[in-house]
């Protein structure tokens, strides 16, 4: 698969399943997967901060696995799966994640907070946080310029201790 | 970001003809240096080729002298959170965990991390003169602001460091990059891949035209220091930020004295930097405080630091002998509880 500059106009087409919704669509090379989320479908939870993977406002789920959606380029992500803050409630339910946040009023304009989900939601399926210390740890792709952390550390938290007694639950 | 093609490799001899035949053309994996760079017009290349589909890339696996075989594509969360590193190379572990986020973790690959390009804030900035970028153009580091530069084989053509953390490790565990290119594939030892700037700081490694790293393998000689070893990092924010500092150091003990030791230093100079004479001071010593300064005064003999970082002299030193003190009492530097004991 090649792409020359001169056909840039045409796009290379890609096939990509965002929040379980199959799409095919042209993409440029230079085009990130954030400016296709936000500006070719129309997917503007995902938030652009900095642009250059330093503050966590733009991480997506990329075949599970939390990054930052402005490092990667759209055509790279030819039949991957992709999951934004749109595809997180299921049926009118909100994502345990973004209840906890509700609960412990863990953003304040909220600009971060699509990312610290996302990211949140990674932290959990990698499993390696056990304590409030961990949890601030892996948490540090994701800044709060409001400075909810505390509040944001509450939330993961609680979903974190809710998952634990589920699995409990399930063990007996 | 300039306008360029895209090739999607589709095996390794396709990458290797393809950037032997367009020297502008770069690698892309991971991503999250070159994007980054491409945004800030620092990289222009006029062709990306994807490697991320070659599976050969993506595996890691025991050798058969009992070393372990890192595949260039493994994320760096991987080589992380993976149960052989941890058990027998707990040194690399660490210094992994401590570098980036998360997130970058998960995208940024083994490859690239010996790859990544240097955060000296001029390199990063077109506007201003950079040997590094623009050879020939200058050093704005020097004269300028150059608190987080180097202290050690830097040269007056750049002053710059090399940003990684898990290289530091791997110095110290005497891995080796495994490279394939348009004459076949070779072994580079990690102290020969990366490279002081002398007159050519464009070229931060010593990959020929048209090489691919594709794995890095630790000797399984390395996994006699896995008992006995620390990474630590000091740094202007507990997490996420790069070391000012950074020592790895492991120590095999026989009884009362030091039987080995590995030492190697990062944030300090355009590659890890490591000097055996410092490692051998060690040998045959008890592992006190004397002993541990004379390997300090070896490993950044002939430091010359400038306007903004002579801190960083004095901060090695202390930052070796904590790390020497860490690694003989078997109590890694934790990578959560940032205070240091």
């Amino acid at each position: 698969m090649s792409h020359r500059p001169a056909e840039a106009s045409a796009g290379i087409g890609i096939t990509i399943t965002i929040n379980e919704q199959v799409r095919q669509i042209e993409v440029q090379p230079s085009t990130t997967l954030l400016d296709l989320l936000r500006h070719d479908l129309a997917l503007a939870g995902t938030k652009k901060g900095c642009d250059h993977g330093q503050c966590g406002a733009c991480t997506v789920l990329i075949d599970g696995r939390r990054i930052n959606s402005c490092l990667q380029l759209a055509v790279m992500q030819d039949g991957k799966e992709i999951t934004t803050i749109e595809g997180l409630a299921q049926g009118g339910q909100l994502h345990p994640l973004q209840q906890a946040f509700i609960e412990r009023d863990a953003f304040q304009c909220g600009y971060c907070t699509p990312g610290q989900i996302c990211s949140a939601i990674g932290l959990l399926e990698e499993g390696h946080a056990g304590t409030r210390d961990e949890i601030r740890e892996l948490m540090s792709g994701n800044l709060c310029r409001c400075g909810a952390y505390s509040n944001i550390v509450d939330a993961i938290e609680d979903v974190m201790i809710q998952r634990a007694g589920i699995v409990r639950e399930a063990a007996e | 970001m300039n306008r360029f093609s895209y090739h999607r490799a589709e095996s390794l001899a396709d990458a290797v003809a393809r950037l032997q035949t367009n020297p502008a053309a770069a690698i892309i994996a991971g991503g999250t240096n070159l994007v980054d760079l491409m945004k800030y017009e620092v990289e222009r290349p006029e062709e990306l080729i994807d490697v991320t589909r070659l599976d050969e890339l993506q595996t890691m696996s025991w050798i058969e002298d009992g070393g372990l075989r890192i595949g260039a594509l493994v994320p760096n969360s991987d080589v992380a959170y993976d149960e052989r590193i941890a058990e027998h190379y707990p040194l690399l572990t660490h210094a992994v965990l401590a570098g980036a986020t998360p997130q970058l973790r998960n995208a940024a690959t083994t490859g690239g991390n010996l790859n990544q390009r240097t955060r000296c804030y001029y390199f990063n900035d077109v506007s201003t003169p950079c040997n590094k970028r623009e050879p020939g153009s200058g050093c704005s580091a020097i004269g300028g602001v150059n608190r987080i530069h180097a202290i050690l084989g830097a040269s007056s053509h750049c002053i710059a460091t090399h940003p990684s953390d898990m290289c530091v490790a791997l110095a110290a565990l005497d891995a080796a990059v495994e490279v394939v290119g348009p004459e076949g594939a070779r072994s580079i030892p990690f102290g020969d891949y990366h490279r002081l700037p002398e007159d050519q700081p464009q070229r931060d490694n010593t990959l020929r035209q048209g090489e691919i790293v594709v794995a890095v393998t630790l000797p399984r000689e390395a996994s006699d220091f896995a008992g006995n070893y620390t990474y630590l990092k000091l740094r202007d924010r507990l997490s996420y930020a790069f070391a000012l500092v950074s020592v790895a150091a492991a120590l095999q003990l026989d009884g009362e004295r030091i039987a080995a030791a590995r030492l190697a230093l990062g944030g300090v100079a355009h590659k890890p930097w490591r000097r055996t004479e410092a490692e051998e001071a060690l040998v045959g010593m008890v592992p006190d405080e004397t002993a541990f300064m004379s390997a300090a005064d070896f490993l950044i003999a002939g430091a010359e630091p400038h306007e903004h970082n002579a801190f960083k002299v004095e901060l090695a030193r202390r930052a070796i002998v904590c790390a020497l003190s860490q690694a003989a009492s078997g109590t890694a530097q934790s990578l959560t509880d940032k205070r240091i004991a």
